[in-house]
């Protein structure tokens, strides 16, 4: 099944296939359900990595040095777990500038310099052409061998085909024409190709099938297993060597190094893995599970290189068959007819998928980085004046397609046969290793400038140029062979491959050496010459702090000039239609929230800046950024105004943490003044309940003086006994009226702080012992027993005597009153304490229950059921007491059980430990 | 991004161990003519770093907080 025909139209089918799956995902894109919104599609697209280099290649270096293929894959999985780091970074940079290529993202880093994505394009194309063909090369060489089956012959014998009889012309014309479909399908303002990005999935998805099936049919079809393969391998001395790569050459620790390195720039700076990774990324989640997904995917797709390099040379050990096609012939002298024809349509799929999003991401450089720049300036053509310029862009873009995939064959016909598959693609690699310090640096270095960018492209591509270009046209024999060997001009300190004397290197490790010395060296120390202008910094600005600085701020602030709306949006008609224009116009005036969903007449710094970025998706930013100064009247920015803008914004910062901070003050002092008032409206509410209560209390007497003394007038026949009784009882009342008079005015005067004090130094002993002399009449008379224990030494203490008997003979006054007549029992203690004199007073009485214990201190408070006890005081007592004692610095408390009689007690601070209470008490 | 990366650290960290478990002289102490599992010990070494490599990034993106 191995003839022609089939072979021919299983590819055609293959390729029909792409094209459904292509149509299908546009479809669903166009219905809004998108068919590559996953981070397993966005994974597998990322397998564009994976090219003909990868599925013959490989094996091929693997034939020649064992792991040496390996640093390819090894190197971007390292690169890979930065990438939370950086290609977040850049994704979202892209996301706001909307960039369209890596040569927009790097003009637009420094200062959106038409010249610099000029010189990024041409770098790309030069260098990425020959991979390119490689591709075209791959595909022609197998579809030739294949033919031969079941023969085996190598493509070189079989000598030139004519140009129509060729199969990489009508192969480069078939992706052509699918670029073109799905590549240039129309113009929108997020670049985004959908169905172009499905298919490639897909074939990533059937190579890793193909080269699984390949190397699981060596290893266990062939052979039995890793074991017997490799057993065999190390049995024949040449292959054994293999075993042990690293000792076979000299350096080949310090090439794996630098392979490592290349490979780590090559998967961030490859235009076809800028344009999956970046461009085409539809969510900057997806990347998460990009970030082991992907190697992991490379893991896989290495696992079966070195068996079947060994298998190969074990099959073929004349040298007669190139290693490179290895993974086709095995299958085929061992006439596995089916298996060769699927590993024909992997290494098919893996070659196209390649081709196709290269060529995409080439021909958008093209065209928006140095066709239109160019274009646009050519005043003769009067483009500004076009009314529609979106079919000369697709135009233009279409072109660039076909022009990339004709300069791929025309390398192929012309090159392609002096040099092996890898040494292609690893020139191609050294050429976009050359975009790595401008583009890593101005994400993360403001420093770096435009002239600094443009000499260290310069210097690296022309280093590129001398060691690893013009060596291979000298191969090739466009260039005398002693060129290599003895230097231009006989100069041996200028040959190509050991320039300067540095030799004794393979050609990849010499020209990275010395490309990334000039290239850093150019742009660090060019960059260092001069500051960074206005806009440069303001690109800089939004590039290095895209994370930290709002979008807004970033390109709206800076901008300052006159424009009219309707102007911006015929600008932007030209490019995308009136439609997408007036719709794009729409949305924004309604994300603006402007009545009526209009845009004002006057464009402001923000609708500028608007219409700049929708631009910049279509053709550019350096493009765009031509076109929108042809509409607006822009006063350009001095540097110092950018600078205070910059200052402005990092101000802004500060004054908002400034504000943060105000506001927490703010609200600490909000909090005090609530409690403050709460406490107020407490004692607003204390004093009312105060006065109704001191009223009360003073009815109560009033109110029996009163009905008395009216019973008294009206009633002159009453008896002399009752007379006398109620007139003591009037008598009484009168007293206790006064007595409450005179502590309520008591207790104003502590409250308010203007009671007399005599304080002098009080012996406590005498004082206890007159206060319970004065007292013993009426313990007597209620039938208590009193007793009295007093300590000896006690210091004196600093206090108004008279108040501190105050206190003591109300304690005791309450103690008789609550004791039961005959069977009381009053203990008054005096004793050293501490630093303090204290005094006990226990009763026998109720006691006080311990919710009770707090409230016996408070104002017109009495314990007991105020329903059928009558009050047998004022309640003010223990209240005017406990101001007494705190306010000579000491403390007054109760301790009680009910049923076991209760013990008020207090203490007194002897002078000299003062102090120390004082502060315990604060 | 006021937050603490503390992913982008952990993967910044597991980049470095691959720069050491892929260079001189690691290398040199597997480069040599022995056999694991029937495989030259320099493969198995490569294949199960590198699969231990993946696996450490996939652990660190795919674990919560």
């Amino acid at each position: 099944m191995l003839q022609g025909w089939v072979v021919g139209l299983t590819s055609f089918a293959y390729i029909g296939l792409l094209f459904a799956i292509a149509y299908y995902a546009d479809r669903r894109a166009d219905a809004g359900r998108s068919l590559i919104d996953s981070p397993y599609v966005y994974s597998l697209s990322l397998a564009v990595y994976a090219t003909a280099w990868t599925f013959y290649g490989s094996v091929g270096r693997a034939a020649e040095n064992g792991v040496g293929f390996l640093p390819i894959y090894i190197g971007p999985t390292l690169m890979i777990a930065l990438w939370w780091i950086v290609m977040r970074k850049i994704l979202r940079i892209s996301k706001q500038n909307r960039i369209t290529s890596l040569a927009d993202f790097v003009s637009s880093r420094y200062g959106k310099s038409a010249l610099l994505a000029g010189v990024v394009t041409v770098i790309a194309v030069i260098g990425i052409v020959p991979y390119i063909s490689l591709q075209l090369k791959a595909i022609s060489n197998t579809f030739a061998v294949v033919l031969q089956y079941p023969d085996i012959v190598m493509p070189a014998k079989l000598g030139t085909v004519p140009v129509l009889q060729d199969t990489a012309l009508f192969v480069a014309l078939f992706l052509a024409a699918f670029t073109i479909l799905f590549g240039t399908r129309h113009l929108d303002t997020s670049e985004h190709h959908e169905g172009m990005v499905a298919a490639i999935a897909f074939e990533s998805l059937v190579k890793l099938v193909a080269f699984l099936a390949v190397g699981a049919w060596v290893t266990w079809g062939i052979y039995d297993g890793f074991g017997d393969l490799f057993a065999r391998a190390a049995a024949e001395p040449k292959l054994a060597a293999m075993l042990t790569p690293f000792d076979a050459v000299a350096g080949s620790y310090s090439s794996w190094v630098w392979l490592t390195i290349l490979s780590m720039m090559a998967i961030m700076f490859l235009p076809r893995q800028f344009q999956v990774t970046v461009i085409e990324n539809k969510d900057e989640k997806h990347l998460n599970k990009a970030i082991w997904l992907f190697p992991l995917y490379m893991l896989a797709i290495n696992v079966f290189v070195l068996p079947i390099a060994f298998g190969g040379l074990l099959h073929f050990p004349g040298g007669g068959v190139d290693a490179d096609t290895f993974v086709l012939t095995l299958p085929m002298v061992e006439r596995q007819e089916l298996l060769a024809l699927i590993v024909f349509i992997g290494g098919l799929s893996a070659a196209t998928g390649m081709v196709i999003v290269e060529t995409i991401a080439l021909s958008t450089m093209v065209c928006n980085d140095l066709v239109m720049p160019v274009l646009l300036r050519m005043r003769a053509l009067r483009l500004n004046e076009r009314l529609d310029l979106s079919g000369l862009l697709l135009g233009i873009r279409r072109g660039a397609i076909v022009a990339v995939l004709l300069l791929g064959y025309l390398y192929f016909r012309l090159a392609g046969e002096a040099y092996a598959l890898v040494a292609i693609g690893l020139i191609s690699f050294a050429a976009v290793a050359q975009f790595a310090p401008a583009a890593l640096g101005g994400i993360f270095w403001k420093g770096g400038t435009r002239l600094g960018a443009l000499a260290g492209l310069a210097a690296g591509f022309l280093v590129w140029f001398y060691t690893l270009l013009l060596p291979a046209f000298a191969r090739s024999g466009w260039l005398p062979i002693g060129f290599l060997e003895e230097g231009p001009w006989g100069i041996e300190l200028l040959r190509p491959l050991a320039l300067f004397g540095l030799g004794g290197l393979d050609q990849i490790t010499h020209a990275m050496i010395w490309s990334m010395a000039a290239n850093v060296g150019a742009y660090v120390g060019v960059s260092l010459m001069r500051a960074p202008g206005a806009e440069e910094l303001r690109q800089a600005s939004m590039f290095v702090d895209v994370f930290t600085r709002p979008a807004p701020v970033g390109g709206a602030g800076f901008w300052r000039g006159k424009a009219s709306a309707a102007e911006l949006q015929n600008l932007l008609a030209r490019f995308v239609g009136a439609v997408a224009a007036h719709d794009a116009f729409g949305e924004y005036a309604r994300l603006r929230g402007l009545a009526g969903a209009q845009v004002r007449p006057e464009a402001d710094a923000d609708l500028v800046y608007f219409v700049e970025t929708q631009l910049a998706g279509v053709i550019g930013a350096a493009s765009a950024h031509i076109m929108v100064a042809t509409v607006v009247k822009e006063e350009a920015l001095t540097l110092d105004e950018v600078r205070a803008i910059l200052d402005e914004a990092s101000q802004v910062v500060v004054y908002s943490r400034q504000l943060e901070q105000k506001s927490r003050e703010l609200e600490a002092a909000t909090a005090e003044l609530r409690t403050a008032n709460e406490r107020l409206q407490e004692l607003d509410r204390m004093k009312d309940d105060f006065i109704s209560t001191v009223t009360h209390e003073l009815r109560t007497p009033l109110t029996s003086i009163r009905a008395f003394s009216e019973i008294l007038r009206d009633d002159p026949k009453l008896a002399l006994e009752q007379r006398t009784r109620f007139l003591d009882i009037i008598a009484k009342e009168t007293e206790r009226l006064t007595r409450l008079i005179n502590q309520v005015l008591d207790l104003a005067k502590l409250e308010s702080g203007t009671a007399e004090w005599h304080a002098t130094s009080v012996d406590m002993r005498e004082i206890v012992a007159e206060t319970v002399t004065a007292m013993s009449e009426v313990f007597r008379e209620r039938a208590v027993r009193l007793e009295l224990r007093m300590a000896d030494n006690v210091s004196p203490v600093h206090a108004d005597p008279d108040r501190v008997k105050q206190v003591l003979l109300n304690l005791l006054s309450n103690a008789a009153k609550f004791c039961e007549a005959g069977r009381g029992r009053v203990e008054v203690t005096l004793s050293k304490e501490g630093g303090a004199v204290r005094v006990d007073v226990k009763d026998n009485g109720p006691g006080i229950s311990a919710a009770d214990q707090n409230i016996v201190f408070e104002k017109f408070r009495q314990v007991g059921d105020a329903l059928t006890d009558k009050p047998q005081g004022t309640g003010l007592g223990l209240h005017i007491c406990r101001q007494i004692i705190e306010r000579l610095g000491g403390r007054l408390w109760v301790e009680s059980r009910v049923g076991h009689g209760a013990c008020f007690s207090f203490s007194l601070p002897v002078p000299g430990q003062r102090q120390a209470q004082a502060a315990r008490a604060a | 991004m006021g937050e603490y990366d503390v992913r982008g650290q952990r993967l910044a960290a597991l980049c470095l161990l691959g720069l050491l478990l892929f260079n001189y002289p690691l290398l040199a102490v597997f480069n040599v003519p022995r056999m694991l599992f029937g495989i030259p010990v320099l493969y198995v070494y490569f294949f199960l770093a590198w699969a231990a490599l993946i696996g450490l990034m996939a652990l660190v993106i795919e674990r919560r907080g």
